[in-house]
């Protein structure tokens, strides 16, 4: 839920990164907190197990920039991707303004793309959401592998609506930051249509 | 779609700000500071010196909403007050309605002072909160309506 406050004049938005296991979701809040100067973003918190695997979310707030004014602050917030983490998952996408969903490109990871899109829409649907109305981004992840999907193929199984698909190599930068300028975008032009 | 936005006004923040300051004085604590359920953080008082409130708030939110669900699977609504104590500094959380009053202290309070501190201003917060609920956010009659494409894309550059 977006956040207005006119005292100190900063818009603060929640947006949730998605997707299966080892999709690459921490790793894009990483690439983000790397290439950001200190002075815009907070800590990267990531409330993970011993073997880096996120345990229950990742949370990073950047500062973009002011509009019209008002500063405004996003709160990105990963899920974690194993399956067994559900409840968590849920928890996560309260008070939600924009999704973004990371697809692992590769063949094998076909099925897990499914099921955790399938996984989003009911657990927003229990959050009260449609996900068909709310500002959302496809991101299809790793693809410089050797066994991944054509892009073609993967959007017409994963595309929910008209939302940007982007590709991205989220390991070395590469789409990180046009995908967050997307779900950016939609979530402030809401906050505009009210 | 997302929820609506919620709104504060500046005569409401110095309103909860003079509460918080208040409280912080009567519980002898070190930092008071509301946040919503979502981890966005509304006011804090005290010494915030190089305290991450930010983090703070978002992981207090999580841990609210972790033990809340926690509270389902056991039968029970929600738990409306955590506390954790710690060798020096504790933390104190009360749950009022969608938004958390945080405490942090140290050996100058006590958990027993802070709990009746929290509980005297939590109704004055709770009518507070009802009045900033009810205001509907009408994006015509705001600054918002003129945003343009331009001022999005120039966050980007």
């Amino acid at each position: 839920m977006t956040f207005i406050n006119y005292a100190s004049r900063e818009i603060n938005c929640k947006i949730v990164y998605y997707g299966p296991g080892l999709c690459g979701k921490t790793t894009n809040l990483q690439h983000i907190f790397e290439s950001t100067a200190p002075g815009s973003r907070g800590k990267l918190i990531s409330l993970a197990t011993e073997t880096d695997r996120t345990l229950f979310f990742d949370f990073m707030p950047l500062e973009l920039g002011t509009v019209r004014g008002f500063k405004t602050r996003f709160h990105l917030y990963t899920v974690p991707g194993q399956v067994f983490y559900d409840a968590s998952r849920k928890l996560i996408l309260k008070g939600v303004d924009g999704v973004v969903f990371v697809a692992d490109s590769q063949e094998e990871r076909m099925d897990a793309n499914v099921e955790s899109l399938y996984n989003l829409e009911e657990n927003l649907q229990t959050q009260g959401y449609d996900l068909l109305k709310l500002p959302y981004v496809l991101q299809l992840n790793k693809r410089d592998l050797p066994n991944i999907i054509p892009v073609d193929e993967l959007a017409a199984e994963l595309r929910r609506k008209e939302e940007p698909v982007v590709e991205a190599v989220a390991a070395n930068g590469a789409g990180v930051f046009d995908t967050l300028k997307a779900v950016a975008k939609q979530v402030l032009t809401e906050l505009r249509k009210g | 779609m997302a929820d609506t936005p919620l709104l504060l006004r500046e005569q409401q923040y110095h309103q909860i700000k003079a509460l918080l300051a208040r409280l912080r004085m009567d519980s002898a604590a070190k930092v008071v500071f509301l946040i919503d359920k979502d981890g966005q953080e509304i006011a804090s008082q005290g010494e915030i010196g190089n305290l991450d409130t930010t983090s703070l708030a978002s992981l207090a939110a999580g841990n609210v909403a972790a033990t809340g669900a926690m509270a389902q699977l056991i039968g029970e609504k929600e738990f409306p007050t955590l506390s954790h104590e710690g060798e020096r500094e504790s933390i104190h959380i009360s749950v009022i309605g969608r938004l958390l009053l945080i405490v942090v202290f140290d050996e100058r309070s006590s958990l027993g002072l802070v709990k009746l501190r929290s509980k005297q201003v939590a109704h004055q917060l709770s009518a507070m909160i009802d009045e900033i609920s009810k205001e509907e956010f009408r994006a015509e009659d705001s600054e918002f309506a003129e945003i343009t494409d331009e001022d999005i894309d120039s966050l980007f550059q």
